[in-house]
């Protein structure tokens, strides 16, 4: 920091009591915030290694000082046979339809965005910013609108309670964000380079392909990686398609009820399990995802 | 193959209404065809139709599969929500009209989860705009281990709306396990017994819907304030202008298209609030929560009214369109005010 950047600064010559203050107020005010962000998790956590006794009696909140842990929650999940392997068709499920719906809404959505980033369509009174809006409007369309006519489809052409089915409507859902993100990220590459590349010989899908793909790759995967999130959590439109066959993690977490009561401490185990590898992802990737929630919002 | 598809998809219709004989069992091999009559045109269009042809074909599988699985399926309905169809029954649809509609105009459940729905839109957004702008503003003023905060504020984003009515609706806002109604005892309130009552529990429904949606508005504020031009504030500074001033006179107006990005995008997810309410309450205590996404799902699903519920759909369908749409012109209108 020299002087020239901040001519107006006061001289840090002494404590600057207003100022200390209003950083502590800061900091408090911050931590508050994690605290409740944060809480929930604990939460969870402690209640997959609670004993069904501590659960009941009301509120504990620390292991090992409220209630002696006990593996009644994990001890199932991991090593039951039948916990275990409903466990394993679950997160399978879930892991193959967000992984593979995320690639087909990737491509669609950024071979869509590149030509309209790209070209002038003109068919009839649409042009290019009817087109963009025809597919970002699709965001409006609330899941509940299209889901029984989707069903009745799905139970005739026998893709009802099938993964092929969650993943075709989960890239169609998806495809509106990913048209979004990249068209963003296409315009902000200039298009002299897809010019020289044509110079040099390529095609116009040879230069999208070897020159433009990879200079947009961080912005192919947050939004690779932000619809991996949404396929990942998303429950009504599996919650309507689905039944015994095709059925993801939050349906397992949900049918922790019994006719004993509800197993809180398979559920927040199962909880635990379920949305791990999406904190791994959010911790490690937290760069894109970020990326991928603010293109096109922010200039 | 365009002559086979439509060939197809012509005999397959009468075969459907009972018009002629020959036809498929179901419409599963005329899909394929129809699938392939997609690839068709694809290939069609790259090798036959030029420059033109290649530049289109960037477009078109987008516009195929929005066609097959968006726009059919809207017009299907659009002939469904005429109908009266017992999933469960045997007598498939059977036209009736304006029945539906008849129906819906008297059904109180309908026009409640609507109501609903716009008060969820009402309440909650705001809420979690001024909620996320504070955070971001916070976490905007040059403080140490801002990565740690970004990182903890953005976890609700991450986990499963189903996971946090499980986990926080039933168990920490429960009324006997939970920690918050026991807090809140200590602190002089009565246990509250969040979801026995209408008004605690649509409250307690939008804590934990913002506690999912305010890390989406604060990552896009804070990317907003981060792309502030920092002279105007330094101008401000040698002004001597308040920090309350340097907000509301800067800040804020810089601000706004931000802003209207994350509310209109907010109020567009609000309409479809559904799985937190479902795993929570259900709906009730009488209807308090309801929202018309969850009504369509327990009408057409749980009692295979699919008609009924297809009706109610288009509508709501047209609802959340128009209103949206009214919300964008309206915003469109603000920003060009405050900015230009």
């Amino acid at each position: 920091m020299s002087a020239t950047t901040i001519p107006y600064e006061a001289p840090r010559r002494r404590t600057n009591w207003p100022r200390l203050l209003g950083r502590v107020g800061i900091y408090a005010a911050l931590i508050v915030w994690t605290v409740i962000f944060l809480f929930p998790l604990y939460w969870t956590v402690t209640t997959s290694i609670k004993p069904k006794e501590a659960v009941i009696q009301g509120p504990k909140l620390f292991p090992w000082i409220d209630f002696a842990p006990s593996n009644a929650g994990w001890f199932p999940l991991l090593f039951e046979q039948g916990q275990r392997s409903a466990f394993v068709r679950h997160f399978q499920n879930t892991l193959s339809v967000s992984l593979i719906a995320a690639v087909c809404a990737v491509i669609l959505g950024s071979l869509a965005a590149y030509g309209l980033s790209r070209f002038q369509y003109r068919y009839g009174p649409y042009d290019n910013t009817q087109i963009r809006n025809f597919f970002l409007a699709q965001l409006i369309l609330p899941p509940a609108a299209v889901a029984l006519p989707i069903l009745l489809m799905f139970i005739n052409l026998g893709l009802k309670d099938t993964r092929e089915g969650l993943v075709l409507m989960y890239t169609i859902m998806n495809l509106p964000i990913v048209i979004w993100i990249m068209f963003d990220q296409f315009n902000a590459i200039p298009i002299e380079l897809d010019h020289a590349a044509q110079v040099d010989g390529a095609s116009e899908w040879g230069a999208f392909l070897r020159i433009v793909l990879p200079i947009a790759a961080p912005g192919l995967v947050a939004a690779y990686i932000l619809t991996v999130v949404l396929c990942w959590n998303e429950y009504f439109i599996a919650l309507v398609l689905s039944s015994t066959n095709a059925v993801t993690l939050p349906f397992m977490i949900a049918g922790q009820v019994t006719s004993q009561g509800v197993k809180w401490w398979s559920m927040a185990a199962l909880t635990c399990a379920a949305i791990a590898p999406l904190l791994v992802i959010g911790v490690l990737l937290e760069r894109f995802i970020v990326r991928g929630l603010t293109a096109g919002s922010v200039k | 193959m365009t002559v086979v598809a439509l060939l197809a998809v012509l005999i397959q219709a009468l075969h459907t209404v009972g018009a002629i004989g020959p036809g498929f069992d179901s419409w599963r091999p005329v899909a394929i065809i129809v699938v392939l009559w997609f690839i068709a045109i694809d290939v069609m269009v790259y090798v036959d139709g030029g420059v033109k042809g290649q530049r289109l074909l960037f477009l078109l599988p987008a516009l195929q599969i929005t066609l097959a699985l968006i726009i059919f399926p809207t017009l299907f309905g659009l002939i469904v929500a005429f109908t009266q169809w017992d999933l469960g029954g045997v007598s498939g649809p059977v036209f009736n009209g304006l029945d539906n509609f008849r129906k819906m105009a008297s059904d109180g459940f309908f026009w409640n989860a609507l109501g609903n729905n716009f008060k969820y839109v009402l309440v909650a957004v705001p809420l979690q705009y001024v909620i996320a702008f504070g955070v971001a503003l916070l976490l905007n003023q040059g403080i140490r281990g801002q990565k740690f905060f970004r990182v903890a504020f953005l976890v609700p984003f991450m986990i499963s709306p189903v996971a946090v009515g499980w986990m926080v609706g039933r168990s920490i806002l429960d009324a006997n396990r939970g920690v918050v109604p026991k807090g809140l005892d200590r602190i002089g309130l009565d246990r509250i017994s969040f979801f026995d009552q209408p008004v605690p529990a649509f409250l307690g429904i939008i804590a934990m819907d913002s506690w999912v949606a305010v890390p989406f508005i604060m990552v896009l504020l804070l990317a907003g304030l981060q792309a502030l031009p920092t002279e105007v504030f330094e101008a401000a500074q040698i002004d001597g202008a308040s920090p309350w001033k340097r907000f509301w006179n800067i800040t804020f107006p810089l601000m706004l298209p931000v802003s209207v990005t994350a509310i209109v995008l907010r109020v567009i997810f609000e309409f479809k609030l559904v799985d937190i309410v479902r795993v929570v309450t259900a709906g009730g205590p009488g209807g308090a929560t309801d929202t018309l996404s969850l009504y369509i799902y327990r009408e057409g699903v749980e009692s295979s009214n699919v008609g009924y519920a297809t009706a109610m759909a288009m509508v709501f369908l047209i609802v959340v369109l128009v209103s949206v749409t009214l919300l964008l012109i309206f915003a469109a209108r603000k920003v060009r005010d405050v900015v230009y």
